[in-house]
């Protein structure tokens, strides 16, 4: 829109205080969008090469409906900004290896239509887009959807439990080593805590994405999976092994970082991290799923308002 | 004024214009909960247009003896009879139909549409215009219900009125029919029809616009 106007001569319109960032939104975008290849490359290595077309569909078809949505809406179609290629890719790397394709596309268009775009596109999602297309696929095709496969390199792999769910059902705990490298069952992108790990560090590094969430929802894990491992280490796993296990660390990087569903203020990024680790503990050694990292993102980023309401700092002069 | 209002729109205004479901979003527990399947839906919405219909003549009959102190009382008595009336029918002729509808059959005596149209309109108006407003919102609701329970029965299990319609290479979507699907269509249903009803007005609006504007150059025209 404003393209065509110099830079140095726009007026500022908002009121004071004025933040400045290094990147535009859709420099960040793009850079997010390459923090996940290593993800991509990890689920190459893992599931074999046929996985891609999960991510390729759920991409595409992420693009079409903000492109036909945005049609009807009759607003600007900005596909480049690279926002709806970041919610295919996140929808397909959480995604188990082999999904059904048709599935991957019902996903994809509820995570940018219910999950985006109803609520005015852009900037304006109260919850995760990506991971309420997850939810929504988890509540439409619960068997599909918890069918995982070995990481064995061919098509047609064998089925296995995740670490989470072997621990929740046949009690069998899983040695770290290979959680760490990715070599275990699990979501296209979210096995290889390595590859995440990369990813992740590139964008604090770089200034993309705020280092208090994924700190504090570590730390947090730490806490809380070290109190119940103290109470009964027979029981319950070591807190090493709830970091690694599941979508614990893709969640953590690139799910609850979301710019638009994460609260504004720092303390306030502290304390949702933490309670999104609360809820993850909680619903990994006593609620009905093996996994909760999606449900407890979900749930907090529905706390956002509320959080940014009693963390706003104190306007300084003003009356209490 | 209310003379003025015609005995068409006195029953078309149920179906569109207040829509029990979606506009006037009355009478949501069995909009939500039984809407399964579309011929849940329609039975649902029948057994209360009964008892609407009846319940407003009888009370739009006996609005002006009834002391305004314990009109509530004297409508949930009246509707109360017709409930039980439509619940004991069920039961003896459609044993499957009030099986699958439950406790939802029972719980239309407090029902919100019923009450509502009872305190809103059968009891300021004439019993002829009761029936027509009450067959009205009656059949406004059955255009919700029929709808939602039409479009959660073909995504969540491949029928319409227990007809196959989708391939069964199509996978059914659990979701559709459990609770969560109900919110989700119905949700989606009434954004569409308040943004129908927005684009209408906006349009109404647009031209008032036009013609103010219009007049307004007239008057310039003629002043120069």
């Amino acid at each position: 829109m404003d393209n065509a106007v110099n830079p140095t001569y726009r007026l500022e319109l908002s009121s004071s205080p004025h933040i400045h960032s290094r990147w535009t939104v859709k420099q960040s975008m793009w850079l997010v969008n390459l923090a996940l290849l290593p993800s991509i490359i990890s689920a190459v290595i893992f599931f074999g090469i046929f996985q891609l077309s999960i991510l390729f569909t759920s991409v595409v078809f992420c693009l079409l409906t903000e492109a036909a949505i945005k049609y009807l809406r009759k607003r600007q179609i900005t596909l480049m900004d690279g926002s709806a290629v970041i919610t295919g890719l996140l929808l397909g790397l959480i995604l188990p290896p082999n999904f059904s394709l048709v599935s991957t596309a019902i996903g994809a268009v509820v995570a940018i239509a219910l999950g985006k775009e109803i609520f005015g596109g852009l900037g304006n999602n109260i919850f995760n887009p990506a991971l309420v297309g997850r939810a929504f696929l988890q509540a439409a095709f619960p068997v599909g959807i918890t069918t995982w496969h070995q990481p064995n390199y061919a098509l047609d792999s064998v089925s296995s439990a995740t670490p989470l769910a072997a621990l929740k059902f046949d009690k069998v705990l899983t040695d770290i080593t290979p959680m760490f490298w990715g070599n275990i069952s699990g979501s296209l992108g979210e096995t290889s805590a390595l590859a995440v790990i990369i990813g992740g560090l590139f964008l604090i590094f770089i200034g993309v994405v705020n280092w208090r969430v994924p700190v504090s929802m570590i730390v947090g894990m730490l806490i809380f999976g070290s109190i119940f491992w103290i109470i009964d280490p027979v029981i319950y796993p070591s807190p090493f092994f709830q970091l690694l296990a599941g979508g614990f660390m893709f969640g953590t990087f690139f799910m609850a970082t979301d710019w638009v569903s994460s609260p504004l203020t720092s303390r306030g990024m502290l304390i949702f991290g933490f309670l999104i680790s609360f809820i993850v503990v909680i619903i990994r050694l006593f609620g009905g799923l093996p996994e909760g990292v999606m449900y407890a993102i979900l749930l907090m980023n529905a706390f956002v308002p509320l959080i940014n309401k009693y963390t706003s700092p104190k306007i300084f002069g003003a009356e209490k | 004024m209310k003379k003025k209002v015609t005995l068409w729109y006195e029953f078309f205004k149920g179906v569109w214009d207040i829509n029990p479901a979606f506009k006037q979003i009355l009478g949501m527990c069995p909009t939500l909960a039984v809407t399964v399947s579309a011929i849940n839906g329609i039975a649902m919405a029948l057994a209360t247009t009964f008892v609407l219909v009846f319940s407003s003549l009888i009370i739009s009959l006996v609005r002006k003896l009834i002391p305004s102190q314990v009109r509530i009382a004297a409508y949930i008595v009246i509707i109360a009879s017709f409930v039980t009336i439509v619940d004991m029918v069920m039961k003896a002729q459609f044993q499957e139909l009030s099986k699958a509808l439950g406790p939802f059959i029972p719980l239309i005596v407090v029902n919100c549409i019923i009450l509502g149209r009872a305190e809103a309109f059968a009891s300021k108006n004439t019993p002829f215009r009761a029936i027509l407003d009450a067959l009205g919102n009656g059949a406004g609701f059955l255009l919700a219900l029929f709808v939602i329970g039409g479009i959660r029965e073909i995504l969540g299990s491949r029928t319409l009125l227990g007809f196959q319609v989708l391939p069964n290479s199509y996978d059914p979507m659990i979701v559709m029919i459990l609770p969560a699907g109900a919110f989700l269509t119905f949700g989606l249903l009434m954004g569409f029809a308040n943004a129908y009803a927005l684009r209408k007005n906006r349009k109404v609006a647009e031209t008032n616009i036009f013609k103010y504007k219009l007049e307004r150059e007239k008057l310039k025209a003629t002043e120069v």
